[in-house]
C-alpha cells in the first residue's frame, strides 16, 4: 500500500462529508486527481489553475528573496546614515550577507507566514461551509501581500486585513473568479485606510525606524518617493540603485530588475497578459511626459508643492515607487482586469496614467498605483462592455445591410 | 469560382493512432441500434413494435413535434428490443439484421425533379435526419427555406477520418446529392475542401467551392459559415456532413437507403488503426476487438472524435452521424505532483512548465484525465487564441450560464454549435464544460424563442 492508494482510500472515506474539501485540498496538492472527462471533450490540455497560479508564485520568488536581503540592508544602511556614513551598495560586498539575511528573514518571513496562514484558514472555512473545493486564488494573493506592505507592519494588523480582504474582497462574491477587486490590493487598501500611520510616512519603510524614532539612535525610514514629494531626494542613491532595488520601500517592490525578470516569466509562459503590462507602462510614461511638459512650459514654479515629482524625468517614474510591480503582478490579475484583449489595452493604459497622476497630486501619500488599480478594477467591466458592444453592433449592422 | 479561407487562430491536436489508409470490411454486425438521443430535441414517436420486420429505410419513429421528419432503420431485420428509460423515454431501438438485406424501394428520382419532390423524398426515406440547421444545431425544419447550405469536406479534428479517402469514387452520389440540395435553397451550396487536398467534391457542379487552410477548427462547418456567410437573426442555414451526402445521393439515384459508410478506427489504444466499411448503428464490438484494443484494457471507446464524440460502451453502437471510432486510454489515475512538475507528454497552449510548444510536430498519447479540477472561469484571453469565429467566447459562455437571452442573441448565439467550443473546452484552465454550456444555452433559446 503506497501513499497513493492510502490517500485514495481516505478520499473515498471522506467523500460527501463536510471535511471533504479540506482533505481534497491537501490530496490534490500532492497528486493530480484521478478525475476523467465526462461529456464534452474526452481529452484536456495539461494546464489547470494550480499550475497557472504556481507560475505566478515562481515569478514572485525572486522578489521575495531580494526583499528579505533588502530589509536587512536598508536597516543597516539607515543606521550607518544616521551616523553620517553613506553606504555604496554592492551586491556581494554589503548586500548578500548573513546579517542582512537574518534581519530580513526575521521581519519578512513572519509576514509570509501570517499572510498564508490566516488567508488559507479563511479559505478552508469558506470551502467547508459552502461545500466547494479550496480554490487556488489565495496561493498568489498570499504571496503578494507580504511583498506590498512595509516591513514593520504589526502582524495582528496584517491578520485583520487578510481576513477582511479575503472575506469582503473575494468570498462574499463567490470565491476565486467571482471577485470584482484584486484581493491583495483590497488587503492593502484596508491597511492603508485603517492604520495609515503604519502604511505611510517617513518612518515605516525601514526596519526599527519607528521604534527608534525620538531616541538618540533614530534612523530614517523614508522612501525615495516620499522624499521627491517634499522636493528633496535621498542621499547616496543613484539610478542604478533604483533599478536594482537597493532603496527603501515595500518588501518586494524595490528591485525593478527582478520584476522585469518576473514579467518575462509571466509573458513567456502566457500566464500574465503582456497587453496589460505594456499598456500600463505606456500610460505611466504618457502621464510623466505630460507633467514634464507642464514644468517645461513654466506653468508651475519651483515653489509649487507638486514641482518635485512633476520635474522627475518621465522615464524615472518607472524605477521609483511600485508602478512596475503593480503593472506586472497586480494589474494582470485576470479576474479583476478587463477580459477582452482590446479592453486590456485601455485598462492598462488608464492604470498607468492615473497612477502617476495620483503620485504627483497626492503629497500626503505619494504612491497611487494600488488606488489606480483598484479604481480600474471597478471600471474594467465597463470597458469590457463597450468592447463587446463593438462586436454586437457589427452583428446588428450585418443584419441591417441584409434587410435593407 | 474558388474562394480561399485562411484560419490563423486554432490548434491542431496531433495524436498517436491516425488511421492508416486501408479499408477492412468489418465483421457483419448482428445487431444494429438506433438511439433517438443522437437527434437532439427530437421526441420520438415509435411506429414499430418489438417483433416487427423492417427493411433498410423503413421508418422506425418520427418526430412528435414535426411528423413529417421520419427516422429510418439502417438495415433490414427484426426489431428485437426497445430500451426505455425514465418516463418511458425511448433510449434505443435494437434491430437484429437479416442475412440478406432488403431495401425499402423509394424509386430513383429524376435529376429534373423539383424542390418539393426532393424534399418529400428525403423526408419519407428518413434521409432528412442528415440535414441539420443552424441556429440551434438540430435537425432542419423542412418548412423553412435556408439562405444557404454548407458542406465541409475537410476534416481538421484530431485523428479525423480523411474525407478525401473515405469519399473517393463517390463523385456520382455526391453530385446527385448537392444538385438536389441546391434546389432547396434560394442561396448557394457552399462546399469547403482542404487547400491541398484532392477531394472528390472539388469538381462538382452546382456548388460554390471554398478552399480552407489553417489549424483546427478550420474544418468545422461553423467556422466556415462564420467566414463565408455568417448567420443573422432570423436566418437559417443548413449543414450536411460530407459522408452523409453519399447516402442521400445513393437514395436519389437508386431509391435505396443504404446506411453504409467508411469510418476511421483510430486512437492510441488501437493496435492497427485503419478504416472500416460498416453501417450506421453497427455494434462497435465488431470493430474494436479485431486487431484493435485489448479485451480487458482500461480504454474509452468514443463514437466520434475525441473532442465532440460520445462515449460508448464496448457493446454500444456507432451513432447516426459519426464517421470515426476513437479509442484512447482512460486516465483514472493519480499523478504525483502532476500540477507543478514540468510536463512533456501532454498538450498545452501555454508554456507554464509545459513543453509541447517545443515539439510542434510530436504526436501525443493523451488519456481522459481532466488534468485538474473544475473551477470558476479565471484566466482570460486564452480562448481567443484558438477560437476563430468573430464572437467573444468567454462572454457568450457566461451569458449562457446566467441565461440572459438578449445577451446570448446579441453575442451571436444563432451562429454557434457546441462543437465550435470544443477547442476552448480542451484548453480551459478551469475545466469548464463549454460544449454542455452552449448546448444548454441553445436549448433554452429554442424553448423560449423557437
Amino acid at each position: 500500500m503506497g501513499l497513493k492508494s492510502n490517500l485514495h482510500n481516505l478520499k473515498l472515506k471522506y467523500q460527501g462529508t463536510k471535511m471533504a474539501p479540506a482533505f481534497n485540498a491537501i490530496h490534490t496538492f500532492l497528486y493530480l486527481p484521478n478525475e476523467t472527462t465526462h461529456g464534452g471533450t474526452h481529452i484536456k490540455a495539461a494546464d489547470d489553475l494550480k499550475r497557472t497560479m504556481n507560475i505566478v508564485i515562481m515569478a514572485l520568488v525572486p522578489c521575495l528573496l531580494f526583499g528579505i536581503f533588502n530589509a536587512g540592508y536598508q536597516h543597516y544602511a539607515a543606521i550607518d546614515a544616521a551616523k553620517g556614513v553613506i553606504r555604496e551598495a554592492s551586491l556581494f560586498g554589503n548586500f548578500i550577507t548573513w546579517d542582512n539575511f537574518i534581519v530580513g528573514a526575521w521581519t519578512v518571513l513572519p509576514l509570509v507566514i501570517v499572510s498564508y496562514g490566516v488567508g488559507l484558514i479563511v479559505e478552508f472555512i469558506f470551502a467547508i461551509i459552502k461545500g466547494h473545493e479550496v480554490e487556488e486564488g489565495y496561493l498568489v494573493t498570499g504571496m503578494l501581500v507580504p511583498l506590498i506592505v512595509p516591513v514593520d507592519i504589526p502582524l495582528w494588523m496584517l491578520a485583520v486585513a487578510v481576513i477582511f480582504g479575503v472575506v469582503i474582497g473575494k468570498e462574499v462574491f463567490g470565491g476565486t473568479g467571482m471577485n470584482i477587486l484584486n484581493p491583495a490590493l483590497t488587503i492593502r487598501a484596508f491597511l492603508f485606510f485603517a492604520y495609515p500611520t503604519w502604511m505611510s510616512g517617513d518612518k515605516v519603510w525601514v526596519h526599527e525606524a519607528v521604534e527608534r524614532a525620538g531616541t538618540a539612535d533614530a534612523i530614517s525610514g523614508e522612501t525615495l518617493l516620499g522624499a521627491y514629494a517634499q522636493n528633496s531626494s535621498l542621499a547616496g542613491i543613484d539610478y542604478m540603485d533604483m533599478f536594482f532595488g537597493f532603496i527603501p520601500g515595500s518588501v518586494g517592490e524595490t528591485s525593478k530588475l527582478l520584476i522585469i525578470l518576473g514579467a518575462a516569466i509571466l509573458i513567456f509562459t502566457k500566464v500574465g497578459s503582456w497587453r496589460i503590462i505594456v499598456s500600463t507602462l505606456i500610460g505611466a510614461l504618457a502621464m510623466g511626459l505630460i507633467f514634464n511638459g507642464v514644468v517645461d512650459a513654466g506653468w508651475i514654479g519651483e515653489s509649487s508643492k507638486f514641482y518635485g515629482l512633476m520635474n522627475v524625468p518621465f522615464w524615472q517614474h518607472l524605477i521609483i515607487g511600485s508602478i512596475l510591480f503593480g503593472a506586472v503582478y497586480m494589474a494582470t490579475d485576470p479576474v479583476s482586469a478587463s477580459q477582452t484583449n482590446k479592453g486590456k489595452w485601455i485598462y492598462g493604459f488608464l492604470i498607468g496614467f492615473i497612477s502617476i497622476m495620483i503620485r504627483v497630486f497626492n503629497p500626503a501619500y505619494p504612491e497611487g498605483v494600488f488606488l489606480a488599480i483598484l479604481l480600474m478594477n471597478v471600471f474594467a467591466p465597463t470597458i469590457d462592455h463597450y468592447v463587446v458592444q463593438g462586436n454586437v453592433k457589427k452583428r446588428m449592422k450585418r443584419l441591417k445591410v441584409k434587410t435593407a | 469560382m474558388s474562394n480561399d479561407i485562411k484560419i490563423s487562430k486554432g490548434l491542431d491536436i496531433k495524436l498517436v493512432g491516425q488511421a492508416e489508409k486501408k479499408t477492412d470490411t468489418a465483421i457483419i454486425s448482428n445487431f444494429y441500434t438506433v438511439r433517438p438521443e443522437d437527434f437532439h430535441l427530437v421526441t420520438p414517436k415509435l411506429v414499430v413494435k418489438v417483433g416487427n420486420k423492417v427493411k433498410a429505410g423503413s421508418t422506425l419513429f418520427y418526430n412528435k413535434e414535426n411528423e413529417s421528419v421520419k427516422f429510418a432503420s439502417p438495415v433490414s431485420g427484426e426489431v428485437v428490443e426497445i430500451e426505455r428509460g425514465e418516463k418511458r423515454r425511448v433510449l434505443a431501438i435494437k434491430i437484429k439484421a437479416d442475412k440478406t438485406q432488403e431495401f425499402e424501394e423509394f424509386g430513383a428520382l429524376a435529376a429534373s425533379a423539383d424542390a418539393d419532390a426532393v424534399k418529400s423524398r428525403l423526408l419519407e426515406s428518413g434521409a432528412w435526419a442528415f440535414v441539420k440547421q443552424r441556429p440551434y444545431d438540430v435537425i432542419a425544419n423542412p418548412e423553412v427555406q435556408p439562405k444557404s447550405i454548407f458542406v465541409s469536406a475537410y476534416a481538421s479534428a484530431p485523428l479525423a477520418a480523411d474525407l478525401d479517402y473515405t469519399l473517393a469514387g463517390k463523385e456520382e452520389e455526391l453530385q446527385a446529392a448537392v444538385s438536389a440540395l441546391a434546389k432547396l435553397t434560394a442561396g448557394k451550396v457552399h462546399v469547403s475542401v482542404g487547400k491541398n487536398s484532392n477531394s472528390p467534391l472539388s469538381n462538382l457542379s452546382d456548388i460554390t467551392l471554398h478552399k480552407v487552410s489553417g489549424p483546427h477548427p478550420s474544418g468545422n462547418v461553423g467556422t466556415q459559415i462564420n467566414k463565408i456567410d455568417p448567420i443573422n437573426k432570423g436566418e437559417t442555414v443548413w449543414t450536411v456532413s460530407a459522408q452523409d451526402l453519399v447516402i442521400i445521393g445513393e437514395l436519389l439515384l437508386t431509391g435505396k437507403f443504404n446506411a453504409e459508410r467508411i469510418i476511421a478506427f483510430a486512437g492510441s489504444s488501437v493496435k492497427s488503426p485503419r478504416y472500416f466499411k460498416t453501417k450506421i448503428g453497427a455494434e462497435v464490438s465488431t470493430m474494436v476487438y479485431d486487431n484493435g484494443v485489448e479485451q480487458d484494457g482500461n480504454d474509452r471507446i468514443i463514437s466520434g472524435n475525441v473532442l465532440s464524440g460520445k462515449q460508448v460502451k464496448p457493446d454500444g453502437c456507432l451513432d447516426y452521424y459519426s464517421n470515426i471510432i476513437t479509442v484512447i486510454p482512460e486516465g483514472d489515475d493519480y499523478e504525483f505532483f502532476g500540477w507543478n512538475k514540468p510536463i512533456f507528454n501532454k498538450i498545452s497552449t501555454s508554456r507554464a512548465l509545459t513543453f509541447s510548444w517545443l515539439m510542434p510536430n510530436k504526436k501525443f498519447d493523451l488519456n481522459t484525465n481532466t488534468n485538474g479540477e473544475h473551477r470558476a472561469f479565471v484566466t482570460t484571453g486564452n480562448y481567443e487564441e484558438v477560437f476563430p469565429l468573430d464572437i467573444f467566447p468567454l462572454q457568450i459562455l457566461k451569458a449562457c450560464k446566467y441565461q440572459d437571452l438578449d445577451e446570448m442573441e446579441a453575442l451571436g448565439m444563432y451562429e454557434v454549435a457546441p462543437e465550435d467550443f470544443a477547442l476552448t473546452e480542451f484548453i480551459c484552465v478551469s475545466k469548464q464544460p463549454h460544449q454542455n454550456i452552449i448546448r444548454e444555452g441553445l436549448d433554452l433559446m429554442y424553448k423560449e424563442i423557437g
